[in-house]
Protein backbone atom coordinates (compact mmCIF):
# COMPACT_ATOMS: atom_id res chain seq x y z
CA UNK A 1 0.00 0.00 0.00
CA UNK A 2 1.49 3.62 -0.54
CA UNK A 3 1.40 6.22 1.84
CA UNK A 4 -1.62 8.39 -0.47
CA UNK A 5 -3.98 6.06 -0.39
CA UNK A 6 -4.49 6.63 3.43
CA UNK A 7 -2.38 10.01 4.18
CA UNK A 8 -1.98 13.40 2.96
CA UNK A 9 0.79 15.68 3.78
CA UNK A 10 2.72 19.16 2.90
CA UNK A 11 6.04 20.62 2.75
CA UNK A 12 7.55 23.34 4.45
CA UNK A 13 11.30 24.98 4.93
CA UNK A 14 13.33 26.57 7.20
CA UNK A 15 16.73 27.74 6.09
CA UNK A 16 18.30 24.18 4.93
CA UNK A 17 15.64 22.19 6.67
CA UNK A 18 12.66 20.69 5.06
CA UNK A 19 9.43 19.65 7.35
CA UNK A 20 7.23 17.58 5.75
CA UNK A 21 3.84 16.55 7.83
CA UNK A 22 1.89 13.40 7.46
CA UNK A 23 -1.72 13.29 7.87
CA UNK A 24 -4.13 10.19 8.44
CA UNK A 25 -7.49 10.71 5.66
CA UNK A 26 -8.99 8.70 8.57
CA UNK A 27 -7.62 8.42 12.78
CA UNK A 28 -7.70 4.86 12.77
CA UNK A 29 -4.82 4.60 10.41
CA UNK A 30 -2.74 6.61 12.58
CA UNK A 31 -1.16 3.92 14.03
CA UNK A 32 -0.27 2.03 11.09
CA UNK A 33 1.72 5.28 10.27
CA UNK A 34 3.56 5.17 13.79
CA UNK A 35 4.51 1.72 13.25
CA UNK A 36 5.62 2.07 9.57
CA UNK A 37 6.39 5.77 9.36
CA UNK A 38 9.12 5.62 11.02
CA UNK A 39 12.75 8.28 11.15
CA UNK A 40 14.46 5.52 10.23
CA UNK A 41 12.92 4.79 7.39
CA UNK A 42 11.94 8.16 6.38
CA UNK A 43 15.84 8.64 6.35
CA UNK A 44 16.31 5.86 3.84
CA UNK A 45 13.88 7.19 1.70
CA UNK A 46 15.33 10.44 1.03
CA UNK A 47 18.98 8.78 1.64
CA UNK A 48 19.61 9.96 -1.95
CA UNK A 49 19.34 13.57 -1.51
CA UNK A 50 22.57 13.40 0.94
CA UNK A 51 23.60 13.28 4.35
CA UNK A 52 20.26 14.26 5.89
CA UNK A 53 19.27 13.76 9.66
CA UNK A 54 15.80 13.05 10.11
CA UNK A 55 13.65 13.66 13.30
CA UNK A 56 9.80 12.46 13.91
CA UNK A 57 7.52 14.64 15.74
CA UNK A 58 3.87 13.80 16.88
CA UNK A 59 1.04 16.10 16.76
CA UNK A 60 -1.25 13.16 19.32
CA UNK A 61 -5.30 14.95 18.92
CA UNK A 62 -4.81 15.58 15.43
CA UNK A 63 -2.94 13.48 15.26
CA UNK A 64 -0.57 13.69 12.51
CA UNK A 65 2.90 13.40 12.13
CA UNK A 66 5.69 16.07 11.62
CA UNK A 67 9.36 15.22 9.58
CA UNK A 68 11.88 17.23 10.16
CA UNK A 69 14.61 16.72 7.75
CA UNK A 70 17.52 18.81 8.44
CA UNK A 71 20.04 19.39 5.15
CA UNK A 72 17.59 18.18 3.25
CA UNK A 73 17.95 21.42 0.95
CA UNK A 74 21.35 21.96 -0.64
CA UNK A 75 21.46 25.28 1.32
CA UNK A 76 18.00 26.29 1.10
CA UNK A 77 15.90 28.94 -0.85
CA UNK A 78 18.27 31.80 -0.94
CA UNK A 79 21.24 29.11 -1.87
CA UNK A 80 20.17 25.81 -3.14
CA UNK A 81 20.68 25.39 -6.82
CA UNK A 82 17.68 22.83 -6.71
CA UNK A 83 14.78 24.16 -9.14
CA UNK A 84 12.60 23.62 -6.07
CA UNK A 85 14.87 25.19 -4.04
CA UNK A 86 12.17 25.43 -1.02
CA UNK A 87 11.88 21.31 -1.37
CA UNK A 88 8.13 21.86 -1.85
CA UNK A 89 7.37 18.97 -3.77
CA UNK A 90 9.12 16.87 -1.33
CA UNK A 91 5.48 15.71 0.20
CA UNK A 92 4.47 13.81 -3.17
CA UNK A 93 7.69 11.86 -2.69
CA UNK A 94 7.15 10.74 0.78
CA UNK A 95 3.61 9.61 -0.22
CA UNK A 96 4.80 7.53 -2.89
CA UNK A 97 6.03 5.15 0.32
CA UNK A 98 5.43 1.73 0.65
CA UNK A 99 4.02 0.07 3.79
CA UNK A 100 2.59 -3.12 4.37
CA UNK A 101 -1.11 -3.49 3.40
CA UNK A 102 -3.76 -3.14 6.35
CA UNK B 1 -15.38 42.97 23.73
CA UNK B 2 -16.03 39.22 23.92
CA UNK B 3 -15.37 37.90 20.19
CA UNK B 4 -13.14 39.61 17.67
CA UNK B 5 -13.36 38.40 14.08
CA UNK B 6 -9.70 38.59 12.09
CA UNK B 7 -9.03 38.21 8.45
CA UNK B 8 -6.20 37.19 6.43
CA UNK B 9 -5.32 39.49 3.23
CA UNK B 10 -2.22 38.45 2.21
CA UNK B 11 -0.12 35.57 2.61
CA UNK B 12 3.09 36.17 0.75
CA UNK B 13 4.19 39.28 -1.05
CA UNK B 14 2.83 38.85 -4.60
CA UNK B 15 -0.55 37.30 -3.34
CA UNK B 16 -3.91 38.16 -4.73
CA UNK B 17 -5.95 41.15 -3.64
CA UNK B 18 -9.89 40.15 -4.78
CA UNK B 19 -10.22 37.92 -1.84
CA UNK B 20 -9.36 40.52 0.63
CA UNK B 21 -11.30 42.77 -0.68
CA UNK B 22 -14.42 40.21 -0.73
CA UNK B 23 -13.12 39.67 2.61
CA UNK B 24 -13.32 43.82 4.17
CA UNK B 25 -16.69 44.38 1.85
CA UNK B 26 -18.48 41.01 3.02
CA UNK B 27 -17.10 39.68 6.01
CA UNK B 28 -17.97 41.81 8.96
CA UNK B 29 -14.43 41.71 10.16
CA UNK B 30 -12.71 43.90 12.82
CA UNK B 31 -9.32 43.84 11.80
CA UNK B 32 -7.68 42.37 8.57
CA UNK B 33 -3.88 41.63 8.20
CA UNK B 34 -1.26 41.08 5.05
CA UNK B 35 1.13 39.22 5.96
CA UNK B 36 3.88 39.99 2.55
CA UNK B 37 7.20 39.24 3.72
CA UNK B 38 9.31 35.82 3.02
CA UNK B 39 12.49 35.61 4.63
CA UNK B 40 14.78 37.47 2.12
CA UNK B 41 11.93 39.80 0.42
CA UNK B 42 13.83 42.33 2.99
CA UNK B 43 17.42 42.56 1.49
CA UNK B 44 15.97 42.98 -1.87
CA UNK B 45 13.76 45.79 -0.45
CA UNK B 46 16.81 47.71 1.08
CA UNK B 47 18.66 47.80 -2.10
CA UNK B 48 15.53 49.21 -3.82
CA UNK B 49 15.71 51.97 -0.67
CA UNK B 50 19.68 52.34 -1.19
CA UNK B 51 18.86 53.51 -4.69
CA UNK B 52 15.68 55.60 -3.81
CA UNK B 53 15.04 56.76 -0.21
CA UNK B 54 11.03 56.93 -1.09
CA UNK B 55 11.24 53.07 -2.17
CA UNK B 56 12.16 49.63 -0.21
CA UNK B 57 7.96 48.78 0.54
CA UNK B 58 6.14 46.22 -0.82
CA UNK B 59 6.42 46.57 -4.70
CA UNK B 60 2.46 46.01 -4.30
CA UNK B 61 1.82 48.66 -1.43
CA UNK B 62 0.14 51.16 -3.76
CA UNK B 63 -1.73 48.17 -5.57
CA UNK B 64 -3.15 47.25 -2.72
CA UNK B 65 -3.98 49.99 -0.83
CA UNK B 66 -5.63 51.79 -3.64
CA UNK B 67 -8.48 49.19 -3.22
CA UNK B 68 -8.05 48.60 0.42
CA UNK B 69 -8.93 52.19 1.49
CA UNK B 70 -12.10 52.92 -0.37
CA UNK B 71 -13.20 49.27 1.03
CA UNK B 72 -12.38 49.76 5.25
CA UNK B 73 -14.08 53.39 4.68
CA UNK B 74 -17.15 51.62 3.22
CA UNK B 75 -17.06 48.64 5.81
CA UNK B 76 -14.89 49.80 8.89
CA UNK B 77 -12.21 47.11 9.22
CA UNK B 78 -8.35 47.79 10.94
CA UNK B 79 -5.37 47.07 8.93
CA UNK B 80 -2.28 45.48 9.61
CA UNK B 81 0.83 44.83 7.35
CA UNK B 82 4.48 44.27 7.14
CA UNK B 83 3.94 46.11 3.65
CA UNK B 84 6.86 48.64 4.85
CA UNK B 85 9.42 46.07 4.65
CA UNK B 86 12.60 47.76 4.49
CA UNK B 87 11.07 51.26 4.81
CA UNK B 88 8.11 51.23 6.76
CA UNK B 89 8.18 55.34 6.97
CA UNK B 90 7.92 55.56 3.23
CA UNK B 91 5.36 53.44 3.16
CA UNK B 92 3.16 55.56 5.55
CA UNK B 93 3.79 58.62 3.38
CA UNK B 94 2.38 56.72 0.18
CA UNK B 95 -0.63 55.26 2.12
CA UNK B 96 -1.29 59.06 3.91
CA UNK B 97 -0.39 60.76 0.82
CA UNK B 98 -3.16 57.94 -1.35
CA UNK B 99 -5.70 58.55 1.29
CA UNK B 100 -5.75 62.58 0.71
CA UNK B 101 -5.79 61.98 -2.79
CA UNK B 102 -9.27 59.80 -1.99
CA UNK B 103 -10.72 62.60 0.48
CA UNK B 104 -10.33 59.88 3.23
CA UNK B 105 -10.72 61.84 6.49
CA UNK B 106 -10.64 60.69 10.16
CA UNK B 107 -7.52 57.88 9.55
CA UNK B 108 -5.07 57.31 12.30
CA UNK B 109 -2.05 55.54 10.68
CA UNK B 110 1.07 54.10 12.68
CA UNK B 111 4.45 53.24 11.49
CA UNK B 112 6.25 50.97 13.82
CA UNK B 113 9.94 51.46 13.70
CA UNK B 114 12.95 49.57 15.05
CA UNK B 115 13.35 46.80 13.28
CA UNK B 116 15.90 47.26 10.88
CA UNK B 117 19.91 47.28 12.28
CA UNK B 118 21.60 47.61 9.80
CA UNK B 119 23.67 50.22 10.53
CA UNK B 120 24.61 48.58 13.61
CA UNK B 121 25.04 45.37 12.91
CA UNK B 122 28.55 45.92 13.48
CA UNK B 123 28.35 45.57 17.05
CA UNK B 124 27.32 42.01 16.44
CA UNK B 125 30.28 40.97 14.39
CA UNK B 126 31.23 38.13 17.08
CA UNK B 127 27.45 36.23 17.14
CA UNK B 128 27.64 33.14 15.53
CA UNK B 129 25.16 32.40 12.46
CA UNK B 130 22.82 29.87 12.63
CA UNK B 131 23.25 28.91 9.03
CA UNK B 132 27.45 28.44 8.87
CA UNK B 133 28.20 27.91 12.48
CA UNK B 134 30.60 30.98 12.36
CA UNK B 135 30.87 34.60 13.51
CA UNK B 136 29.22 36.78 10.96
CA UNK B 137 32.48 38.95 10.68
CA UNK B 138 33.42 35.73 9.08
CA UNK B 139 30.94 36.02 5.83
CA UNK B 140 33.59 38.29 4.37
CA UNK B 141 30.10 39.48 2.51
CA UNK B 142 28.35 42.70 1.42
CA UNK B 143 25.86 43.15 4.08
CA UNK B 144 22.93 44.68 2.57
CA UNK B 145 20.26 44.19 5.78
CA UNK B 146 19.89 42.99 8.95
CA UNK B 147 16.20 43.14 10.62
CA UNK B 148 15.60 41.92 13.80
CA UNK B 149 11.68 39.90 14.10
CA UNK B 150 9.82 42.28 16.20
CA UNK B 151 6.41 41.03 18.62
CA UNK B 152 3.44 42.03 19.10
CA UNK B 153 4.05 44.69 21.73
CA UNK B 154 4.38 47.59 18.98
CA UNK B 155 1.66 46.52 17.27
CA UNK B 156 -0.92 46.78 20.45
CA UNK B 157 0.58 50.04 21.53
CA UNK B 158 -0.74 51.72 18.16
CA UNK B 159 -4.08 49.95 18.44
CA UNK B 160 -4.23 51.07 22.47
CA UNK B 161 -3.47 54.81 20.72
CA UNK B 162 -6.47 54.52 18.52
CA UNK B 163 -4.31 53.86 15.02
CA UNK B 164 -6.90 52.26 12.40
CA UNK B 165 -3.66 51.17 9.89
CA UNK B 166 -0.14 49.91 11.42
CA UNK B 167 2.33 49.64 8.77
CA UNK B 168 5.32 47.74 10.17
CA UNK B 169 8.72 46.36 8.57
CA UNK B 170 10.13 42.83 9.86
CA UNK B 171 7.49 41.51 12.42
CA UNK B 172 7.15 37.86 13.03
CA UNK B 173 4.02 36.74 11.50
CA UNK B 174 1.87 35.50 13.78
CA UNK B 175 2.59 38.93 16.05
CA UNK B 176 0.60 40.64 13.31
CA UNK B 177 -2.29 38.59 14.19
CA UNK B 178 -1.96 38.25 17.94
CA UNK B 179 -1.40 41.76 18.55
CA UNK B 180 -5.34 42.99 18.08
CA UNK B 181 -6.44 40.02 20.29
CA UNK B 182 -4.33 41.20 23.08
CA UNK B 183 -5.68 44.57 22.46
CA UNK B 184 -9.23 43.90 22.73
CA UNK B 185 -8.96 41.05 25.54
CA UNK B 186 -6.36 43.21 27.21
CA UNK B 187 -4.06 40.16 27.49
CA UNK B 188 -1.18 40.28 29.53
CA UNK B 189 2.22 39.94 27.70
CA UNK B 190 2.89 37.38 30.35
CA UNK B 191 0.00 35.45 29.84
CA UNK B 192 1.61 32.53 27.96
CA UNK B 193 -0.97 30.46 28.01
CA UNK B 194 -3.23 32.69 25.63
CA UNK B 195 -0.84 34.46 24.01
CA UNK B 196 0.21 30.82 22.70
CA UNK B 197 -3.36 30.45 21.58
CA UNK B 198 -3.18 33.68 19.72
CA UNK B 199 -0.18 32.02 18.01
CA UNK B 200 -1.79 29.47 17.06
CA UNK B 201 -4.50 31.66 15.06
CA UNK B 202 -1.42 33.74 13.85
CA UNK B 203 -0.17 30.62 12.55
CA UNK B 204 -2.94 29.63 10.83
CA UNK B 205 -3.44 32.79 9.19
CA UNK B 206 -0.56 33.81 7.89
CA UNK B 207 -0.46 32.00 4.71
CA UNK B 208 -3.92 33.16 3.67
CA UNK B 209 -5.79 30.74 1.44
CA UNK B 210 -2.75 28.31 2.24
CA UNK B 211 -5.56 26.72 4.86
CA UNK B 212 -8.47 27.53 2.99
CA UNK B 213 -7.81 25.26 0.25
CA UNK B 214 -4.47 26.72 -1.39
CA UNK B 215 -2.16 24.57 -2.25
CA UNK B 216 -4.12 21.49 -1.10
CA UNK B 217 -6.12 19.92 -4.10
CA UNK B 218 -4.68 16.65 -5.34
CA UNK B 219 -7.23 15.47 -8.27
CA UNK B 220 -9.20 12.47 -7.40
CA UNK B 221 -7.85 12.12 -3.55
CA UNK B 222 -8.19 15.60 -2.19
CA UNK B 223 -10.40 17.92 -4.49
CA UNK B 224 -11.37 21.40 -3.84
CA UNK B 225 -13.85 23.62 -5.69
CA UNK B 226 -12.99 26.79 -7.79
CA UNK B 227 -9.29 27.75 -6.98
CA UNK B 228 -9.40 30.60 -9.16
CA UNK B 229 -12.20 32.14 -6.87
CA UNK B 230 -10.48 30.83 -4.12
CA UNK B 231 -11.94 32.46 -0.67
CA UNK B 232 -9.53 33.74 2.09
CA UNK B 233 -10.08 32.74 5.34
CA UNK B 234 -11.11 34.51 8.67
CA UNK B 235 -11.67 33.54 12.31
CA UNK B 236 -13.87 34.58 14.85
CA UNK B 237 -12.13 34.49 18.45
CA UNK B 238 -13.20 34.77 21.99
CA UNK B 239 -11.55 35.49 25.24
CA UNK B 240 -10.46 32.72 26.35
CA UNK B 241 -8.57 31.88 23.19
CA UNK B 242 -11.43 29.61 21.42
CA UNK B 243 -11.30 29.98 17.60
CA UNK B 244 -13.45 29.19 14.66
CA UNK B 245 -12.30 29.06 11.41
CA UNK B 246 -14.30 30.63 8.36
CA UNK B 247 -14.46 31.38 4.79
CA UNK B 248 -16.89 33.72 3.17
CA UNK B 249 -20.38 31.66 1.20
CA UNK B 250 -19.58 31.62 -2.43
CA UNK B 251 -16.11 31.42 -2.78
CA UNK B 252 -14.10 28.56 -4.29
CA UNK B 253 -11.31 26.68 -1.75
CA UNK B 254 -12.36 24.57 1.14
CA UNK B 255 -12.27 24.78 4.46
CA UNK B 256 -11.92 21.58 6.18
CA UNK B 257 -10.73 19.61 8.84
CA UNK B 258 -7.70 18.36 6.92
CA UNK B 259 -7.16 22.11 5.59
CA UNK B 260 -6.71 23.41 8.82
CA UNK B 261 -4.58 20.45 9.82
CA UNK B 262 -1.84 20.52 6.82
CA UNK B 263 -1.42 24.52 7.79
CA UNK B 264 -1.40 23.70 11.22
CA UNK B 265 1.86 21.49 11.12
CA UNK B 266 3.26 23.82 7.44
CA UNK B 267 6.80 24.91 8.71
CA UNK B 268 6.50 23.39 11.88
CA UNK B 269 9.62 22.01 13.89
CA UNK B 270 9.32 20.69 17.33
CA UNK B 271 5.44 21.16 18.19
CA UNK B 272 5.82 21.61 21.71
CA UNK B 273 8.06 24.70 20.89
CA UNK B 274 7.20 26.86 18.57
CA UNK B 275 9.34 30.33 19.26
CA UNK B 276 8.08 33.79 18.37
CA UNK B 277 9.28 36.82 19.81
CA UNK B 278 6.12 36.93 22.05
CA UNK B 279 5.97 33.68 23.36
CA UNK B 280 7.00 29.35 23.01
CA UNK B 281 4.23 28.34 21.96
CA UNK B 282 3.09 24.57 21.88
CA UNK B 283 0.63 23.33 19.69
CA UNK B 284 1.23 19.25 19.98
CA UNK B 285 -2.07 19.03 21.70
CA UNK B 286 -3.86 21.14 19.34
CA UNK B 287 -7.33 19.86 18.52
CA UNK B 288 -9.47 20.40 15.16
CA UNK B 289 -13.01 19.86 14.73
CA UNK B 290 -15.85 20.52 12.50
CA UNK B 291 -18.50 22.45 13.57
CA UNK B 292 -21.71 23.79 12.17
CA UNK B 293 -20.56 26.87 10.64
CA UNK B 294 -16.87 26.41 10.79
CA UNK B 295 -13.60 24.73 11.76
CA UNK B 296 -13.68 24.96 15.80
CA UNK B 297 -9.09 24.84 16.74
CA UNK B 298 -8.50 24.46 20.35
CA UNK B 299 -5.87 23.26 22.45
CA UNK B 300 -2.48 25.03 22.10
CA UNK B 301 -0.88 26.77 25.21
CA UNK B 302 2.66 28.66 25.87
CA UNK B 303 5.29 29.02 27.85
CA UNK B 304 7.74 32.21 28.89
CA UNK B 305 8.88 34.06 25.84
CA UNK B 306 13.03 33.27 25.70
CA UNK B 307 13.89 37.37 25.50
CA UNK B 308 15.73 36.62 22.71
CA UNK B 309 14.99 37.90 19.23
CA UNK B 310 15.73 36.77 15.64
CA UNK B 311 18.10 39.13 13.33
CA UNK B 312 17.48 37.96 9.91
CA UNK B 313 20.48 39.41 7.86
CA UNK B 314 21.37 39.47 4.32
CA UNK B 315 24.62 39.78 2.60
CA UNK B 316 25.40 39.59 -1.34
CA UNK B 317 27.05 35.95 -2.08
CA UNK B 318 27.51 36.13 -6.31
CA UNK B 319 25.16 34.82 -8.55
CA UNK B 320 22.85 31.69 -9.68
CA UNK B 321 22.82 30.93 -13.17
CA UNK B 322 20.61 28.43 -14.46
CA UNK B 323 20.07 27.07 -17.96
CA UNK B 324 18.01 24.55 -19.74
CA UNK B 325 17.69 22.73 -23.30
CA UNK B 326 14.90 20.40 -24.66
CA UNK B 327 15.28 16.73 -26.13
CA UNK B 328 12.64 14.43 -27.57
CA UNK B 329 12.61 11.26 -28.53
CA UNK B 330 14.03 7.89 -27.18
CA UNK B 331 17.54 9.02 -27.43
CA UNK B 332 16.83 12.23 -25.17
CA UNK B 333 18.33 11.42 -22.12
CA UNK B 334 21.51 10.51 -23.64
CA UNK B 335 21.39 13.96 -25.83
CA UNK B 336 20.36 16.06 -22.33
CA UNK B 337 23.12 14.23 -20.86
CA UNK B 338 25.59 14.87 -23.70
CA UNK B 339 24.69 18.03 -23.85
CA UNK B 340 25.45 19.10 -20.64
CA UNK B 341 29.11 17.01 -20.56
CA UNK B 342 29.66 19.71 -23.39
CA UNK B 343 28.85 22.60 -21.71
CA UNK B 344 30.78 21.14 -18.21
CA UNK B 345 34.34 20.56 -20.04
CA UNK B 346 33.96 23.88 -22.42
CA UNK B 347 33.30 25.51 -18.96
CA UNK B 348 36.76 23.81 -17.92
CA UNK B 349 38.47 24.56 -20.87
CA UNK B 350 37.97 28.27 -20.35
CA UNK B 351 38.77 27.97 -16.65
CA UNK B 352 35.39 29.61 -15.39
CA UNK B 353 35.53 30.72 -12.08
CA UNK B 354 32.53 28.25 -10.69
CA UNK B 355 31.81 27.88 -6.46
CA UNK B 356 29.25 25.04 -7.38
CA UNK B 357 27.26 23.18 -10.40
CA UNK B 358 24.98 20.48 -10.69
CA UNK B 359 22.88 19.29 -13.63
CA UNK B 360 19.43 18.15 -13.57
CA UNK B 361 17.27 16.14 -16.08
CA UNK B 362 13.75 17.47 -15.88
CA UNK B 363 11.29 14.18 -15.76
CA UNK B 364 14.35 12.29 -14.23
CA UNK B 365 15.55 13.41 -11.45
CA UNK B 366 15.18 17.30 -10.72
CA UNK B 367 12.91 17.01 -7.96
CA UNK B 368 14.14 14.02 -5.67
CA UNK B 369 17.46 13.63 -7.39
CA UNK B 370 16.74 9.82 -7.29
CA UNK B 371 13.95 9.27 -4.39
CA UNK B 372 11.59 8.48 -6.96
CA UNK B 373 13.07 7.30 -10.49
CA UNK B 374 10.86 6.93 -13.98
CA UNK B 375 9.84 3.02 -14.72
CA UNK B 376 9.00 3.91 -18.08
CA UNK B 377 10.71 5.18 -21.25
CA UNK B 378 10.87 9.14 -21.70
CA UNK B 379 9.88 10.75 -24.98
CA UNK B 380 11.04 14.44 -24.05
CA UNK B 381 13.54 15.68 -21.30
CA UNK B 382 15.03 18.85 -20.56
CA UNK B 383 18.77 18.74 -19.29
CA UNK B 384 19.22 21.63 -16.67
CA UNK B 385 22.40 23.21 -15.41
CA UNK B 386 22.62 26.06 -12.14
CA UNK B 387 25.73 27.06 -11.10
CA UNK B 388 26.79 29.31 -8.39
CA UNK B 389 29.55 32.08 -9.41
CA UNK B 390 31.12 35.56 -7.39
CA UNK B 391 31.33 36.93 -10.63
CA UNK B 392 28.92 38.17 -12.84
CA UNK B 393 30.88 37.77 -15.61
CA UNK B 394 31.48 34.06 -14.93
CA UNK B 395 27.96 34.18 -14.85
CA UNK B 396 27.16 35.51 -18.58
CA UNK B 397 29.85 32.91 -19.70
CA UNK B 398 28.30 30.05 -18.35
CA UNK B 399 25.01 31.62 -20.25
CA UNK B 400 26.62 32.40 -23.53
CA UNK B 401 28.37 28.41 -23.55
CA UNK B 402 24.85 27.19 -22.95
CA UNK B 403 23.36 28.50 -25.80
CA UNK B 404 25.93 27.75 -28.04
CA UNK B 405 24.42 24.45 -27.79
CA UNK B 406 22.53 25.51 -30.97
CA UNK B 407 24.94 25.06 -32.82
CA UNK B 408 28.04 23.24 -30.82
CA UNK B 409 26.11 20.61 -29.30
CA UNK B 410 23.75 17.17 -29.90
CA UNK B 411 21.45 16.72 -32.50
CA UNK B 412 17.54 18.71 -32.38
CA UNK B 413 17.91 20.49 -28.89
CA UNK B 414 15.00 23.09 -28.41
CA UNK B 415 13.98 25.62 -25.70
CA UNK B 416 16.97 27.06 -24.68
CA UNK B 417 16.50 29.50 -21.70
CA UNK B 418 18.73 31.09 -19.06
CA UNK B 419 18.84 32.67 -15.97
CA UNK B 420 21.38 34.70 -14.13
CA UNK B 421 20.02 35.91 -10.30
CA UNK B 422 21.88 37.99 -7.95
CA UNK B 423 22.26 36.10 -4.69
CA UNK B 424 20.93 37.41 -1.50
CA UNK B 425 21.79 35.21 1.49
CA UNK B 426 20.47 34.88 5.04
CA UNK B 427 22.18 34.30 8.14
CA UNK B 428 20.48 34.36 11.20
CA UNK B 429 21.71 35.33 14.90
CA UNK B 430 19.55 35.53 17.68
CA UNK B 431 20.00 39.06 20.32
CA UNK B 432 18.98 39.78 23.63
CA UNK B 433 15.81 42.02 23.41
CA UNK B 434 16.97 44.71 25.27
CA UNK B 435 19.35 45.85 22.54
CA UNK B 436 16.67 46.72 20.43
CA UNK B 437 14.79 49.91 20.48
CA UNK B 438 11.38 50.46 18.82
CA UNK B 439 9.28 53.42 18.11
CA UNK B 440 6.27 54.19 16.64
CA UNK B 441 5.22 57.13 14.57
CA UNK B 442 1.74 58.35 13.95
CA UNK B 443 0.35 60.74 10.92
CA UNK B 444 -3.16 61.67 10.83
CA UNK B 445 -4.93 62.18 7.54
CA UNK B 446 -7.90 64.91 8.80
Amino acid sequence: MKLFEIAHSRTGDKGNTSTISLIPYKKEDFDLLKKYVTADKVSEWFKPLGPIKVTRYEFFKLPALNFVIENALRGGVTYSLNIDRHGKSFSSALLEMNIPDK
Amino acid sequence: MNKIRIGSGAGYADDRIEPAIDLINRGNLDYIAFECLAERTIAIAQNQKLKDPNKGYNDLLEYRFKKILPAIKQHPTKVITNMGAANPKAATRKVVEMAQEMNLHNLKIATVIGDDITDSISKFSRYTAMETKKPISELNKKIVSANVYLGAEKIVEALDNGADIVITGRVADPSLFIAPLIHEFKWSMNDYDKLGKGTLLGHLLECAGQVSGGYFDDPGYKDVDKLWDLGFPYADVEEDGNIIMHKLPNTGGLLSEDTVKEQLIYEIQDPTKYYTPDVVADFSNVQVKQIKDGINVIGATGTSKTGELKVSIGYEDGYITECGINYGGHNSLDKAKLATEIVIKRLKMLKIPIDAIQDDYIGVNSLYHGVLSPNSPLYEVRARLAARTQTKEAANEISREYKSLYTNGPAAGGGIRTIIQKIVAIASITIPESNVKTTIEYKEVN
